[in-house]
Parts: structure tokens; C-alpha cells; sequence
């Protein structure tokens, strides 16, 4: 009796021992091998190899404070190709690209006592094109996706309308269709001139800017760049961040340019002289 | 049998009724085959006809596909050696002027209701009851 209650002590002991052992083992490994950790403490802007075409975009934001309109021609001429809807409440609005005063579009620079024309000015903005895109990443479909041009596409055709992406896009470059983009208010349509040669989306249909993929395959500016060099040269440069050779590069080079939010590691591909 | 009058009444009513249905889609009605009208001066397709009438939309996807997705933006070639766009607005339907004369014909007498319209714009049909936007 005596014999049996000493073993079956000695193995509880050990069972203990063993389970007490075995998390901290597990973590220890865990520790070593996991490479998930903590981001690098420099934010996003480490230097990488760069691979492959990555297309980005350099904003003159004198050019168009010097040139008002300009902006908004910009936004026009996108929004009438795309067949983007007005829906005519600022809570329904969808936009490719816009403009917004400077504290919204940099939040992180909103530092205290800036100059008047800092404040006054009205500053494009339009889907950054991240290198490291959070909506793609929260996007449970593959609707979204990078391709392989550097830009973060949008298939229309297999977005659920979740909006996980507006949730993660730290920008605000999606909207959210609401309400029919093919339906009218007051007896005025919320497209007033189709553009057939591209669609329109639906109900419940995200969208946002798609780089005029459509365009810079065929070796052209995107849509905004074209109006914008129309009316100033240099407003808005295009072209191949990763080649050391290309004119934004270059631009890159020689201007002070600073980009949103660059803390959050999303690596954007637009650029704004300021 | 009981009932032996009643049952084959009854029996005959149904057969009535139920090959009425045969009948009437047999005769009356129009169940001639559709006929599209295809674009004038052209004589092929990208693809033969034999696919095209049975898999365009599978054709349809894989170009969504290879356009939006892989970038595979270049012009397919038709027969003729007409250069065609991967695009259904702007490749299809470029001959295929008609969306009505057309996709409608065999659609509706198959009564299958694709959601491509719902994004994408049919061509404008000229003066026909029909407002395509």
C-alpha cells in the first residue's frame, strides 16, 4: 500500500514537473526561430533591394497652390473617364482623387504655429499606391491586390462590399458605393455623362484609384499627370521608382519631398514637394 | 378494381393537364432557335463559333482575369487579323455594336440573366424602345 502511494507520488511529480517544463521550452524555441516581431523602430523607411517596376508619383504642391482649378481639373478629368458617381452628400462622396487642406492630408506634420500659406493651401490626394498596402492584407476576397506595376488594384468584380479595406486604408482613398451609381436624385443622375469605354460599378462595390493601370501599361501618364502637365510643367511627376535613371527618380533626388503618414510602415508611393 | 369509372377520369384529367404544358409550348408561342444578329463585314471571331457559343464567358473571365490581374493587357488577334481588345465594352462589343440584337437574342430565349450590365455599359442602341446606359 505504502509502495504504491510513494510511485504514485513520484509520477505526479514528474507529470507536474514535465508540464510546468514543456510551455517554457516551447517559448524559448518560439523566441529564437519566430521572425514576426516588433517592426524596426525606424518606421517603414528601411532601404530594400528594389525588384521589378514600381510606379510612383511626385506632387508639386506650389505648382498647384500657384495654379488654382488646376486641382480640380485633375480631379475632373479622372472622375468623368471613370464614370465616378456624385452622390450629392459628403457622407456618400466617391473619390478617386481630391484635395484637402494640409492638416488632413498630414496629420503628423499639424504642428503648432504654420505659415498662412501652408493653411490656405489645397493639397491633391489620391490612393498612395503603398508598397506595403494594409487594405490588400485586409481584403478577404483578393479583390484587392498589388500588381505587378506597384499598383494596388481593385477587381470590382469580386469585392463583397465588407469594407475591411476602408477600415484598414489609413488615407481614406476607398469609398463605398452606398447607393446605386447608375440611380438618379431629384431627377438628376448621379453620373451625368457616361463614359462608355469604361464601366460603372454597383451597389455595394468599393472603389478607389487604380493608377490608370489601363494607361501606364500602354506607356502613358495616368490621367491626373497628363492634366496636370497640361497646365504646369513639373505639377506632377510619373514614372519608375526603381529606376535610378527615370525622371521621378531624379526629381527624387534633388527636391525635399515628404509623403503621409510615413510612420505606419505602408511605404507610399506618392510623394509631395511642399 | 373499384371505382373503375372514376379512377381512369381521373387519370385522364391529369394526363391532360400535364401534357397540355408539351403541347402548348409546341405549338403556340415562338420557340423558333434565336438568332443573333451578328456584325456586319467581319467573318470570324477571336475564337471559332462553336466556342464562342458555348464558352464566351469563359473566355470573358479569363480575360478579366489575365487584364486586371497579370497586366496582360495585349490585343488578341482575330482570323481576319483584326486586332481586338481583352475588354467586353470596348473589345466585344466594338463589333457587337448591338447588345439587344445580340447578347439579348439567345439570353432571353434561354432565360439567362448575366450580371455584366450591372457595371458595365451596352453600347447605345439607336432609337429603340430599349435606353442602354
Amino acid at each position: 500500500m505504502d509502495n504504491t502511494r510513494r510511485k504514485f507520488l513520484k509520477l505526479a511529480g514528474l507529470t507536474a514537473a514535465a508540464g510546468v517544463a514543456a510551455p517554457m521550452l516551447g517559448s524559448k524555441a518560439l523566441a529564437a526561430g519566430g521572425g514576426h516581431g516588433a517592426p524596426a523602430a525606424a518606421g517603414g523607411h528601411h532601404e530594400e533591394v528594389p525588384s521589378g517596376v514600381r510606379y510612383g508619383l511626385v506632387i508639386d504642391t506650389g505648382k498647384f497652390n500657384d495654379n488654382p482649378g488646376l486641382a480640380e481639373r485633375c480631379q475632373k478629368v479622372c472622375h468623368d473617364y471613370h464614370n465616378v458617381p456624385k452622390f450629392n452628400n459628403s457622407k456618400d462622396e466617391i473619390k478617386w482623387i481630391w484635395t484637402d487642406k494640409f492638416a488632413n492630408v498630414f496629420p503628423e506634420k499639424s504642428h503648432y504655429k504654420k505659415d498662412e500659406r501652408l493653411n490656405a493651401m489645397n493639397i491633391l490626394a489620391l490612393c498612395n499606391h503603398c508598397d506595403n498596402p494594409p487594405c490588400v492584407r485586409a481584403c478577404p476576397t483578393k479583390a484587392t491586390f498589388k500588381n505587378a506595376d506597384g499598383a494596388v488594384m481593385m477587381d470590382f468584380h469580386r469585392c463583397i462590399g465588407c469594407r475591411f479595406c476602408m477600415a484598414a486604408c489609413p488615407y481614406g482613398a476607398r469609398s463605398f458605393n452606398w447607393r446605386s451609381p447608375r440611380g438618379s436624385e431629384d431627377g438628376k443622375p448621379f453620373i451625368e455623362k457616361y463614359n462608355h469605354r469604361f464601366p460603372s460599378r454597383m451597389r455595394g462595390v468599393v472603389e478607389k484609384c487604380s493608377l490608370c493601370s489601363w494607361r501606364t501599361k500602354q506607356g502613358k501618364d495616368p490621367l491626373c499627370v497628363e492634366e496636370a502637365n497640361k497646365g504646369v510643367e513639373g505639377a506632377m511627376v510619373f514614372g519608375d521608382l526603381n529606376d535610378p535613371n527615370s525622371e521621378i527618380s531624379h526629381v527624387l533626388r534633388k527636391r525635399f519631398t515628404i509623403q503621409r503618414k510615413p510612420s505606419l510602415g505602408t511605404k507610399p508611393s506618392i510623394f509631395y514637394i511642399i | 378494381m373499384y371505382d373503375k369509372g372514376k379512377v381512369l377520369i381521373g387519370l385522364a384529367i391529369f394526363l391532360v393537364l400535364a401534357l397540355s404544358v408539351v403541347g402548348y409550348n409546341m405549338t403556340a408561342g415562338d420557340n423558333k432557335k434565336p438568332e443573333p444578329e451578328k456584325p456586319k463585314g467581319y467573318t470570324a471571331c477571336v475564337k471559332s463559333t462553336d466556342y464562342m457559343k458555348s464558352s464566351h464567358m469563359v473566355l470573358l473571365n479569363e480575360w478579366r482575369d489575365e487584364v486586371i490581374r497579370e497586366g496582360k493587357r495585349e490585343m488578341v488577334k482575330t482570323p481576319e487579323g483584326i486586332m481586338v481588345e481583352k475588354s467586353l465594352q470596348n473589345g466585344c462589343m466594338h463589333c457587337h455594336t448591338s447588345k439587344v440584337k445580340f447578347c439579348d437574342r439567345c439570353h432571353e430565349y434561354a432565360s439567362v440573366k448575366p450580371y455584366c450590365w450591372d457595371c458595365h455599359l451596352a453600347p447605345v442602341e439607336p432609337a429603340d424602345g430599349k435606353e442602354a446606359i
